[in-house]
């Protein structure tokens, strides 16, 4: 019997337990009589916007050029005044010769809008790659600092790590925001970003410590016997290959990152969490937009997931 | 070309003070080729650490081609350039192939161009015997080809000195012979060797000149002729029973 024979009952209580879990919340959702609307969903992602283009002043349309799609209106007012639109040519509700007071419509303009979700996916999306970015140098950097023979850097390092790991981002975000952020002057964006580098980093400090501890000794010993400096020891051969070792760690340090960037809505940074907070109030689609709030950063994380997995794969040539 | 006075050093650990090196002088001439034996926790490794100052002594001279490691101004970095070293385990660098372990250290140190350096180690891999596996990386090699790879790193910066510390140790019996041929090698081209080795036979071919070392101190200095048949200390006659 072959061993994948095995497995097909597991797959089958697998497929039982998930559709299980997936009724019984249906049935409790039912019971409590909740409208679902996900028809209401699209819009906040993107919607069309109806803008109408109106005279300013009492005028006579004198050309109208058809340029398929569009339409370009010109009208002439009393004086010299003279004034082009271009609006859609299906809404289009003037004609060559028609007197127009102002304030009259002359069409619409339809656009493309990007909707609240989208607008907070891209706000946590940039929000999480700054912070990762200055996240990690200061990560690299107190992590050289926490194993470096001079006392003050190592000191430095371990005080910093201790603080931040100590206490909780929600209260560094706050302290970031109306503590700092009132003292220097800054912005909410430059807090929110602060106070997240700032945690990540004491994350990636610890990360790069051990991963640097990690490399034997020998490899150390046989660079600097070639006659290499301890910064180009560090560069050329640790580092490298602590990097490899410790990608996993880090990575999942950064999807910690994205998931908590979603504290920095309390101090008003519109993030993906607070745009859904912020379509609840106006539809109450509530469920809906929970569920697909987490399901936006579910789909974030584990692309990210997939692009470390790529690259742990690539590195793994030398193996 | 070396000149070693009066060396001691220091270990103090938690488990007490220890005397690894204790007041060790010899002279290495160029072209000598120096081998090193004595028991296990003689200071042996030790003392050929302090050589390239992987290790920082305690008291004493060491003077290599003129320059003391002892004085403040010296630059280790242009003293560990021309004294190669070759460990127990090999330690090549994992992540780079063969040809960028060879290549490294002369582009960082000796500042040549990619094409010299590439020119200066396809030449010592043939040189060893692998020039086929310059593009492979150290892991897809046996412990007798890594040793020889390790060899030839050291020799691309054109050291004036090599020193090797138990090079055959850590290999399977049948791939000994292939590095300690690459070493007869060098020994016949006249490069200035210090060699801690337990291959008795390796000594008495190669060796110029046996050190024996116990207790962190050298007690018995003689050609191998001398030393493997007629040693005049009772803790080399003992040394000798029991490792030939
Ligand atoms: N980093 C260290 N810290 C403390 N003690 C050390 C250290 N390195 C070596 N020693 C001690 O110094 C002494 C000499 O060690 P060394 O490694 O030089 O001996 P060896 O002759 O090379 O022995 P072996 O043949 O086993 O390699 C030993 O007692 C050892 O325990
Ligand atoms: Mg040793």
């Amino acid at each position: 019997m072959k061993a994948a024979d095995n497995t097909w009952p597991w797959k089958v209580l697998l497929a039982v337990i998930l559709i299980g879990v997936a009724a019984g919340t249906w049935g409790a959702v039912k019971k409590i009589d909740y409208q679902w609307r996900w028809n209401r969903v699209p819009q906040y992602f993107a919607y069309v916007n109806e803008d109408a283009r109106k005279v300013p002043f009492d005028a006579e349309v004198v050309v109208v050029t058809d340029k398929g799609e569009q339409t370009v209106v010109t009208v002439a007012g009393a004086g010299s005044d003279k004034k082009e639109f271009t609006v859609d040519t299906a809404s289009l509700k003037v004609k060559k010769g028609d007197e127009l007071f102002a304030g009259d419509t002359i069409g619409f303009v339809t656009q493309w809008n990007l909707g609240p979700l989208t607008l907070g996916l891209w706000t946590t999306l940039w929000l999480s790659a700054v912070s990762s970015f200055f996240g990690l140098i200061l990560g690299l950097i107190t992590g050289l600092a926490r194993i470096s023979k001079n006392f003050t850097a190592r000191w430095l390092a371990l005080l910093y790590v201790e603080c931040i790991r100590g206490t909780p981002l929600l209260v560094q975000i706050f302290i970031a925001y109306f503590f700092l952020g009132t003292v220097f002057n800054l912005s909410r964006n430059v807090c929110g970003v602060g106070a997240l580098a700032l945690f990540c980093g004491a994350y990636v400090a610890e990360i790069v410590r051990a991963g640097i501890q990690s490399i034997s000794k020998g490899q150390t010993e046989a660079a600097r016997s070639l006659g290499m400096t301890a910064v180009q020891t560090m560069w050329d051969i640790v580092l490298p290959q602590a990097f490899k070792r410790i990608l996993p760690p880090l990575s999942g340090q950064f999807i910690s990152l994205i998931k908590d960037s979603s504290l920095v809505s309390v101090i008003a940074i519109t993030d993906l969490t607070k745009s859904g907070r912020e379509i609840i109030t106006s539809t109450f689609a509530t469920f809906e937009v929970w569920l697909l709030v987490a399901a936006m950063y579910l789909l974030v994380t584990s692309l990210l997931s997939q692009l470390v997995f790529y690259m742990e794969r690539r590195l793994a040539v030398s193996d | 070309m070396i000149k070693a006075v009066n060396v001691v050093k220091i270990f103090s650990g938690k488990a007490g003070v220890v005397r690894a090196v204790d007041g060790v002088s010899t002279e290495v001439a160029r072209g000598e080729v120096v081998v090193i034996i004595g028991p296990s926790g003689s200071g042996k490794s030790t003392f050929l650490r302090c050589i390239n100052g992987l290790e920082s002594f305690t008291e004493g001279h060491i003077i290599i081609d003129g320059v003391d490691l002892a004085d403040k101004k010296t630059n280790i970095n242009k003293v560990r350039a021309e004294v190669g070293m070759v460990f127990q385990q090999f330690n090549l660098f994992p992540h780079m192939t063969v040809l960028e372990n060879l290549t490294l250290a002369q582009r960082r140190v000796r500042r040549r161009s990619k094409a010299q350096a590439d020119e200066k180690a396809r030449m010592l891999l043939r040189k060893v015997g692998i020039a086929e596996k310059a593009d492979e990386f150290p892991s897809r090699l046996s412990g007798g080809q890594q040793q020889r790879v390790a060899i030839a790193r050291a020799l691309a910066m054109d050291p004036k000195v090599m020193l090797f510390d138990e090079p055959t140790s850590a290999l399977d019996p049948e791939m000994v012979g292939e590095v300690l041929d690459v070493m007869k090698q060098l020994a016949r081209e006249g490069m200035t060797m210090m060699v801690v080795t337990h291959e008795m036979g390796f000594a008495r071919e190669v060796a110029d000149r046996v050190i024996f070392m116990d207790e962190g101190k050298v007690v018995e200095v003689g050609t191998p002729e001398h030393f493997f048949t007629s040693p005049r200390e009772e803790r080399a006659k003992l040394f000798l029973k029991q490792v030939l």
